[in-house]
C-alpha cells in the first residue's frame, strides 16, 4: 500500500517538484497550499505523514503544527529555510517529529520520510516501569496511577528506549539512531528538545528531571525506579 | 624580631601609604596645586617684605636716639671735665665726694623718669682708698661692655654701642644705648664717663610694629589662598563637568550635552563637545540602523532564495537520477548541473553565515561537550575522504574527560574543516590529530605533512576566498570560506584558532577554546609549532593566525 504524504506549502513549484519526487519514489502526495485549509484537508485524507512548511501565509507552520498534534499522532516534518535553535526549538516544541533545512537533498527527505514510517510497526507485548509510570509498550499506553499520560510516537518511543536499559547512558547520537532512526549525523538539538518536551508532560518538576535524568557531556538515562 | 622593630617597621610602612596619598591626592587635583603654590608663594613674598619693613623701621628709630644720645653725652662730659678742672680739692676724698656729686648733678638732669643713668668708672685699677665706680640710681656697672670701656681708653674720644643695661634691684634688664668718654681727674686719675640710656619705648614700638607685620602678614596670605581656590574653581569646576560629561558620553549615553552659558573659551569648549558628541550619536545610530537593515535583509534573503534552490535541486536531482535515460551530452549536462548546485549551495550557506557574523548576529548554543567525541565524529563522517586520499587519520586523544562549555555545531564545523583540509593537503601522508586540555582551556591541532605554507601565508590563510594555489581543482567543492567561518567561529567563543607551515614540512593548525565559556586564555595546552617540526630553517617559517585578541 502506498502511503499518503500530505504536503503543505505555499510555493507551487516547490510543491509541484515534492510531488514529482515522492511520486518517483513511491509516495502518494496530496497538496495544500495554505495553513488556514490544512486542517481540513488533514481530516479529508488522512495522510500517513504530514509535511509541512514554517512560513505559511494566512496561519503560521507552528500553529498549524499545533493543531495537527493535538488532534493526532501523525509523523510530522517541517521543512524551513531558518536554522537558528530558536526557530528549530520552536517548531519541535509545537509538536514536530523532525525538521529539515532548506535546500535540502531529496534523497535525505525522502529517507528521512521513510524512517519515520517505518516506526509504526508494532512491537511485541511488552510492559516497562520506570520512575512510577507504567508503559505498555504494545498498546502504546503510558499510565501513572492508572492515569493515562498522552504522548507522540515519537515521545513514547524515546521513553521506551530509556526504560528498557535503565542503568545504561544513552549519548544523543544513539538515541537519534534508536529513536529517530538516523544512522548519520543528524541534529542533536532534537534529542534535546525531545528530551524537554517529554520532561514536560511526565515529571513532577521538568526543572528537577528525575525520570529521565540528564548525565552531563555525555546524554541521557532512566533515573531511579522506585522497587514497588 | 623585637617590639621596637615591628613598631619601626610599621611606622614606616604607615608613613609610606601617607606619602603616597597625599602624592596621589596632589596629582589628581590642579586645584589643590595651584591654591598651594599660591600659598607658599605669596608666604615667601611677604615674609620678605616684612623683614625688609621691619629692619627700615629698626633702622629709623635708632638713628633718631643715637644721635640725641650722643649730643647730650658729649655735654656732659665737657662740663664735668670744666668742674673737675676747676676744682680746688687735690686730696682724694674729697675728689670722690666732687665725683659723686657731678654724678647726682648730671643724674637730676635727666629728669623723672630718667632718661638715662649715669655711670663713672675708673679706667685702671686703683689705690685701695679710692673709690673705683660711681653710679646713679640702681643701674649695674657692669653693663658697662668691656669693649666699650676698652674703646674709650683708647681712643681718647666719645664711643657708643647698644647693650643690655642690668639694674641692681628687681628691675629687668633693657635694651639699651651706652655713650662713654675719657674724664681726667687729676690726682686720681682717668676715669670713664657712661651715659646709659635705656631704649624701652623703642623696644615697645618695634615689637607692636612686628606684631602687627606679623599678623598683616598672615591674614594676607590667607586671602591670596582663599582668592586663588575661588579664581581656579572659576576654571576647573566647568572642566570637571565637561570631563564628567565626556565620560557618561563614553558609557553609551549618547545624549549627553555639556550646559553652555556665555561666551567665553569655556562655553567654546562646551560647544565644540557638543557639536561632536551629536556627530558621533549620529554616526553610531547609523550604523545600527545600517545593521539592522543587514540583518534583516539576511533573514529576507535567507528565506527567499531557499524555496527556490530547494525547487531547483530537487529537479536537478530527478534529472540527474534519470541521465542513463539521456543522450551522453543532456546526461552530462545533468552531472554538471548536479556538482555545481552543490557548490552554489555550499557557497550560498557560507555567505550566509559570514553576513550573520558581520552583522553581529551569530548567537552561541552553549552545551556541556566532551571534544573527544566531536573529533571521534568528524574523524568518521571524513574518513571516506581519507580513504579516497590515501592519508591515514592518527587520533592521540587523552583517557579522560575533555569538557568544554561550547556549541556543539560550531566546534564540529572548525573541526570538519580543519580535518578536510588536512587530508586534501596530506599528498598522501599521514594526518595527527592531538587533543590536550589543562585547566582553563582545551586545545586540539590537526597536523598534515604535504606542501605546507609558504612565509607569510599562515595569516593570510583564515582571508576570506583566499587560497593557497589557486589552480588546484577542490574536489570536495570548497567554498574558500571555510577557515574565515571557522575563525569565527572560534572567536565566538572567546577560543584562538592559529596555524603554523613550513616550507616541505606541511602545516598545523591549532584550535584553543576556554573550558568555561566567557573565561579569558592565557596560554594553550598545545604548543603552536608541532614538536616534530624540522629544526633546519633554510626557509623562515610562517606562523600566523589574528585571534589572540578578542577585537584583533
Amino acid at each position: 500500500m502506498r502511503a499518503r504524504v500530505l504536503v503543505v506549502d505555499d510555493d507551487p513549484a516547490l510543491s509541484e517538484m515534492l510531488g514529482i519526487v515522492l511520486r518517483g519514489e513511491g509516495f502518494e502526495p496530496v497538496f495544500c497550499a495554505d495553513g488556514v485549509r490544512a486542517m481540513g484537508v488533514f481530516r479529508e485524507t488522512k495522510p500517513d505523514l504530514v509535511l509541512l512548511d514554517l512560513m505559511l501565509p494566512g496561519q503560521g507552520g507552528i500553529d498549524v503544527c499545533r493543531q495537527l498534534r493535538a488532534e493526532s499522532g501523525v509523523p510530522i516534518v517541517m521543512l524551513t529555510a531558518k536554522t537558528d535553535t530558536v526557530d528549530v526549538v520552536l517548531g519541535l516544541e509545537s509538536g514536530a517529529d523532525d525538521y529539515i533545512v532548506k535546500p535540502f537533498k531529496p534523497k535525505e527527505l525522502v529517507a528521512r520520510i521513510r524512517t519515520r514510517l517505518r516506526r509504526e510497526s508494532s512491537p511485541a507485548p511488552e510492559r516497562l516501569a520506570i520512575g512510577n509510570l507504567v508503559i505498555d509498550v504494545a498498546g502504546h499506553l503510558v499510565t501513572r496511577e492508572g492515569q493515562p499520560i498522552n504522548l507522540t510516537p515519537l515521545e513514547f518511543d524515546l521513553l521506551v528506549a530509556l526504560a528498557r536499559k535503565p542503568w545504561q547512558v544513552f549519548t544523543r547520537e544513539v538515541l537519534l539512531e534508536q529513536v529517530w532512526g538516523y544512522r548519520h549525523a543528524a541534529d542533536t538539538r532534537l534529542v534535546n528538545v525531545h528530551v524537554q518536551r517529554l520532561r514536560s508532560k511526565i515529571e513532577h518538576d521538568p526543572e528537577k528531571p528525575e525520570i529521565v535524568v540528564t548525565v552531563r557531556g555525555v546524554g541521557y538515562k532512566a533515573g531511579v525506579t522506585p522497587s514497588s | 624580631m623585637s617590639a621596637v622593630g615591628i613598631g619601626a617597621l610599621r611606622a614606616r610602612a604607615v608613613a609610606r601609604q601617607a606619602s603616597g596619598n597625599v602624592s596621589h591626592v596632589w596629582r589628581r587635583s590642579i586645584h589643590l596645586r595651584v591654591v598651594v603654590t599660591t600659598l607658599l608663594l605669596s608666604l615667601a613674598v611677604v615674609v620678605i617684605l616684612g623683614y625688609a619693613l621691619l629692619s627700615r623701621v629698626t633702622a629709623g628709630l635708632l638713628d633718631a636716639s643715637e644721635r640725641s644720645a650722643v649730643d647730650e653725652a658729649r655735654a656732659a662730659q665737657s662740663d664735668a671735665q670744666t668742674q673737675i678742672n676747676a676744682a680746688a680739692q687735690t686730696d682724694a676724698v674729697s675728689l670722690a665726694n666732687l665725683l659723686n656729686q657731678i654724678t647726682d648733678e648730671l643724674a637730676t638732669r635727666a629728669g623723672s623718669p630718667p632718661r638715662y643713668q649715669v655711670v663713672l668708672l675708673r679706667s685702671s685699677a686703683s689705690l685701695s682708698n679710692v673709690q673705683t665706680q660711681f653710679q646713679s640710681g640702681d643701674v649695674n656697672p657692669a653693663s658697662v661692655p668691656s669693649a666699650l670701656r676698652a674703646s674709650v681708653q683708647a681712643s681718647n674720644l666719645e664711643s657708643y654701642t647698644f647693650t643690655e643695661i642690668r639694674y641692681l634691684d628687681t628691675t629687668p634688664a633693657v635694651p639699651g644705648l651706652v655713650v662713654g668718654a675719657p674724664l681726667n681727674v687729676p690726682g686720681l686719675g682717668t676715669y670713664e664717663l657712661y651715659y646709659l640710656f635705656p631704649l624701652t619705648f623703642e623696644q615697645d614700638t618695634l615689637n607692636l610694629v612686628q606684631r602687627l607685620l606679623f599678623i598683616a602678614g598672615a591674614v594676607i596670605v590667607l586671602l591670596l589662598g582663599a582668592i586663588a581656590w575661588l579664581v581656579t574653581r572659576q576654571v576647573v569646576s566647568p572642566v570637571r563637568m565637561a570631563a564628567r560629561t565626556a565620560e557618561r558620553f563614553s558609557a553609551g549615553r549618547l545624549e549627553e550635552r555639556m550646559a553652555v552659558e556665555g561666551e567665553d573659551d569655556l562655553s567654546r569648549l562646551a560647544t565644540s563637545f557638543n557639536q561632536m558628541a551629536s556627530s558621533l550619536q549620529r554616526q553610531i545610530r547609523q550604523l545600527e540602523d545600517l545593521s539592522r537593515v543587514q540583518r534583516r535583509f539576511v533573514s529576507d534573503v535567507s528565506h527567499e532564495l531557499r524555496t527556490p534552490l530547494t525547487t531547483v535541486r530537487m529537479a536537478a536531482d530527478v534529472l540527474h537520477e534519470n541521465r542513463a535515460e539521456f543522450d551522453p551530452a543532456t546526461a552530462r549536462a545533468a552531472e554538471l548541473l548536479q556538482t555545481q548546485l552543490d557548490r552554489f549551495e555550499a557557497l550560498l550557506s557560507d555567505l550566509l553565515e559570514i553576513s550573520r557574523y558581520d552583522a553581529g548576529a551569530a548567537v552561541l548554543d552553549i552545551e556541556s561537550i566532551d571534544v573527544r567525541d566531536v573529533v571521534r565524529r568528524v574523524a568518521d563522517a571524513t574518513e571516506p575522504l581519507a580513504q579516497r586520499r590515501m592519508a591515514e587519520v592518527r587520533l592521540d586523544l587523552p583517557k579522560q574527560r575533555c569538557l568544554v562549555e561550547a556549541d556543539p555545531r560550531r566546534v564540529e564545523r572548525i573541526l570538519r574543516n580543519l580535518f578536510v583540509n588536512a587530508i586534501e593537503h596530506s599528498e598522501g601522508r599521514p594526518v595527527d590529530v592531538r587533543v590536550r586540555g589543562d585547566h582553563d582551556a582545551m586545545a586540539i591541532v590537526v597536523r598534515d605533512h604535504g606542501a605546507g605554507l609558504r612565509p607569510g601565508e599562515a595569516s593570510l590563510v583564515f582571508n576570506r576566498f583566499w587560497r593557497a594555489d589557486p589552480a588546484r581543482a577542490r574536489t570536495t567543492g570548497g567554498t574558500g570560506l571555510g577557515l574565515s567561518i571557522a575563525l569565527e567561529d572560534a572567536r565566538l567563543h572567546g577560543g584562538w584558532l592559529e596555524a603554523w607551515g613550513q616550507p616541505g614540512d606541511g602545516a598545523q593548525f591549532r584550535l584553543t577554546l576556554p573550558r568555561r565559556a566567557g573565561v579569558q586564555m592565557a596560554s594553550s595546552p598545545l604548543p603552536l609549532e608541532p614538536p616534530d617540526a624540522r629544526a633546519d630553517r633554510r626557509v623562515p617559517l610562517s606562523v600566523g593566525g589574528r585571534v589572540r585578541t578578542p577585537d584583533a
